[in-house]
């Protein structure tokens, strides 16, 4: 007699408790918080439940902030040592640890997340951030060929809402370490990280304005674009915000780094460890619900092996845990958005109507929030929208190939370059391969994977510049003999 | 002395490694110092910055794919076919330009010695500028600079040779090809450096120079969806707006420089990182 054997999982959900979140924030200016004069809700995508009133900033808050970050610059910042400032970045990486369930649950919260991703890879790779950027402040003159060690000034910093904190980290801890003033701009649907952030500044006691963060819509983010008081713009986001602050920005002296979309090949030759690269593909298209620039969204498939990878695929895609973000087992939380989901299911819809075969794990939604499931495409052809454009979520296009070359042009054949994966056993295919791809960070045999000691950034369409590792620096500080 | 008439050298542009005239059928005059007509240039059209674009771009990956040491070999070999032609250079110079032999020669030995620089730098880039990145996990990471792909430039108008040298060399250094358009009112240094190219060990497609109006050649370079990068020195300050404004529609990586630096090399080049496991 054989026992049936139930693997489900019993709920596993963290405690909100240690998270007090206030009914209305301000925006974060010269050290303190000051009251907004218009608000918007921010809600979790999990449940739709009303978190918070956030601020939006007009103009007066921005020209506010840029003003206080233009104070401190010359009254603090600049004349700091490199060593004292790198303290500051050090106590910050602290109290960021300290604080890390905090900062993980709010997260979660806020952005649909599961609990598992951001205590586990956005808070700590946050700290993580500052942490190293601490130590570069007191070595700038042996940060490399290229670069002077002056700051811009006051750097103006966008940032969206897939990793509101880890982004956040990405932008405030090099440019701080550089010796730049901050005004930031979190994603209006994930602002509540950000101004936990600023208490950790406040705890730090980090100078008053060196630290700026307003808080508000496409609006506010425009405003800070086109401020004459901003040195240099950092975004992370689309393409297509990107072209219009580079157009912006073009008959300025502003500098411009930009971290855009992709649509990044995962291929797959037939000498892979399969069982590995299920689990890579996996990783690469439905971590934090696809919302990654740099997912592995276009699935590229040796024809010899198709059939064996999507049939294990498939089992490993219907294991996926969709559900409750706070729950320490889900794998796959909230889209973040209505809107986000609204972008998704039209894209898929397309894919339909393009000639995709589309499947979907079998998966049961909350009753509430914005949820999608594990989705694949076969069956696409280089010229559907789902295999060029940036979808943005949890939905793999897959495509074939015969030849390495075949898989390299199919790779390349986008006017992104942000990353792309390798999936292999043979030494010389890989770095061959690794050459040929189009794109700045080449994952191979993993995905996903991000560290602050490693530079990151696309090429061609993808942005302008890289963020962390020595290379991160230079979008910081001003360049030598060229502008 | 005879009363033998010159045979006059007629000007062409220097596309994929021939010398084709424009295929618009248009020129334009230059004279010399004195205001004496020296010979009709062309006036390069979109369609001619098309052909260059292509061929740059056929040329690309071949020229990414020779080694740093071969690079550093055909660049170096540059320098020895123009010092082999010194005298032509410093006379073409001090006719057409007016200033002294004296500046003319300091002006070709500039050339020749930057040409010697940029050669030395195609086996450094990767060592000074690379990085192994000590990520916190049981990974194997790096990252390289790679060519960015094709770079148009405007050359600055004086000193026209030199101009061009630091346009050209600092751009192909990395694996890079290149358009590039030469001094509009001195090109003639620029057209005889093309066959200096032509006789040297540089791939067809690699270097690529037009002759022709900035303000026509500068707009379609900025807009051209297959350039990766611009080098604008020689523009004047008043266009770099519009020009980065219609450059932003493929992003395109556009830089002005105010000297000879190891980062005017790096300007156009990207930064490829790799990760691998570490395990049994």
């Amino acid at each position: 007699m054989e026992t049936p054997v139930n693997f489900d999982y019993a709920p596993a959900p963290e405690s909100r408790a240690i998270v007090t979140i206030k009914p209305t924030y301000g925006h974060f200016i010269a050290g303190k918080f000051v009251a907004g004069r218009k608000h918007f809700p921010t809600i979790n995508p999990a449940t739709e439940e009303v978190l918070s009133q956030i601020a939006l900033a007009g103009k007066a808050e921005v020209d506010s902030a840029i003003a206080a970050a233009r104070k401190a610059y010359i009254t603090t910042w600049s004349k700091l040592s490199g060593k004292e400032r790198g303290k500051y970045l050090f106590r910050i990486a602290r109290i960021m640890q300290e604080r890390a369930r905090e900062f993980a649950v709010l997260e979660t919260l806020d952005n649909g997340k599961p609990i598992r991703e951001s205590r586990d890879v956005d808070v700590p790779l946050a700290a993580a951030h500052f942490f190293y950027h601490a130590g570069w402040a007191d070595k700038l003159e042996f940060a490399g060929l290229g670069t002077s060690t002056k700051p811009h000034g006051v750097a103006g910093q966008i940032i969206p809402w897939n990793f509101p904190l880890l982004m956040l980290s990405w932008k405030v801890a090099p440019a701080l370490a550089t010796g730049n003033t901050v005004v930031l701009k979190p994603a209006e649907s994930t602002s509540l990280t950000a101004l936990l952030f600023a208490e950790v500044c406040q705890q730090a006691e980090l100078p008053a304005g060196v630290v700026n963060i307003v808080t508000g819509d496409g609006s506010t983010g425009a405003l800070i674009v086109n401020h004459p008081g901003i040195d240099k713009i950092a975004f992370t986001g689309s393409t297509e915000v990107g072209k219009i602050i580079a157009r912006a920005v073009a008959p300025t002296h502003k500098s411009v780094t930009l971290e855009l979309g992709g649509k990044a090949a995962n291929i797959i030759f037939d000498d892979a460890a399969i069982d590995e690269a299920i689990e890579g593909i996996v990783n690469g298209v439905f971590f934090n619900q696809g919302h990654v620039c740099c997912a592995g969204s276009r699935l590229l498939l040796q024809e010899n092996i198709v059939d064996e990878v999507l049939e294990k695929l498939k089992v490993r895609m219907a294991k996926i845990r969709v559900g409750d973000p706070m729950d320490k087992n889900t794998d796959l939380g909230a889209i973040n958005s209505k809107e986000q989901l609204l972008k998704i299911q039209d894209l898929s819809r397309v894919g339909e109507s393009e000639g995709g075969a589309r499947w979907s794990a079998p998966c049961d939604f909350p009753k509430k929030g914005f949820w999608f499931a594990p989705t694949i495409f076969t069956g696409v052809t280089q010229a559907h929208r789902i295999a060029r454009e940036e979808i943005f979520g949890p939905v793999l296009s897959v495509l074939t190939f015969r030849t390495p070359q075949e898989a390299m042009d199919k790779a390349n054949n986008t006017p992104f370059g942000l990353s792309a994966g390798i999936w292999s056993e043979k030494g010389s295919r890989i770095l061959w391969a690794s050459q040929q791809l189009r794109a700045g960070v080449i994952w191979v045999n993993t995905f996903n994977k991000f560290d602050p000691t490693s530079p990151f950034g696309g090429y061609k369409e993808s942005g302008w510049g890289r963020e962390g590792g020595r290379h991160g620096l230079s979008a910081y500080l001003k360049g030598v003999g060229h502008e | 002395m005879s009363n033998r008439i010159d045979v006059k050298k007629t000007y062409k542009l220097f596309i994929n490694g021939a010398f084709p005239r424009s295929e618009s059928g248009r020129t334009y005059e230059i004279k010399n110092a004195n205001g004496v007509f020296i010979a009709n240039l062309c006036l390069a059209s979109r369609k001619d910055l098309k052909d260059a674009v292509v061929a740059a771009r056929a040329a690309q990956s071949r020229w990414n794919k020779a080694s740093a040491y071969n690079k550093g070999q055909v660049i170096y070999r540059i320098a020895e076919m123009l010092e082999s032609r010194r005298a032509q250079f410093v006379d073409e110079i001090t006719v057409f330009t007016g200033t002294t032999k004296i500046k003319a020669q300091k002006e070709v030995t500039d050339c020749v010695d930057r040409l010697v620089w940029y050669a030395g730098w195609t086996d450094k880039l990767s060592s000074l500028t690379g990085a192994l990145n000590p990520v916190a996990g049981p990974y194997y990471n790096f990252t390289l600079p790679e060519s960015m792909g094709v770079i148009a430039a405007i050359a600055p108008e004086t000193p026209s040779l030199l101009g061009l040298i630091d346009a050209i060399a600092p751009i192909i250094v990395g694996g890079n090809t290149v358009v590039v358009l030469a001094s509009t009112k001195a090109p003639l240094s620029a057209m005889s450096f093309a066959e200096v190219l032509a006789t040297s060990d540089v791939p067809v497609g690699v270097i690529n120079i037009l002759t022709g109006k900035k303000d026509e050649i500068a707009p379609w370079m900025a807009s051209h969806m297959d350039i990766d990068g611009f080098d604008i020195s020689g523009l004047d300050a008043q266009s770099h707006g519009a020009i980065r404004i219609a450059g932003a529609e493929n992003l395109k990586r556009i830089f002005r420089f105010k000297s000879a630096d190891p980062g005017r090399i790096l300007a156009f080049l990207e930064n490829k990182t790799v990760w691998h496991p570490i395990g049994l």
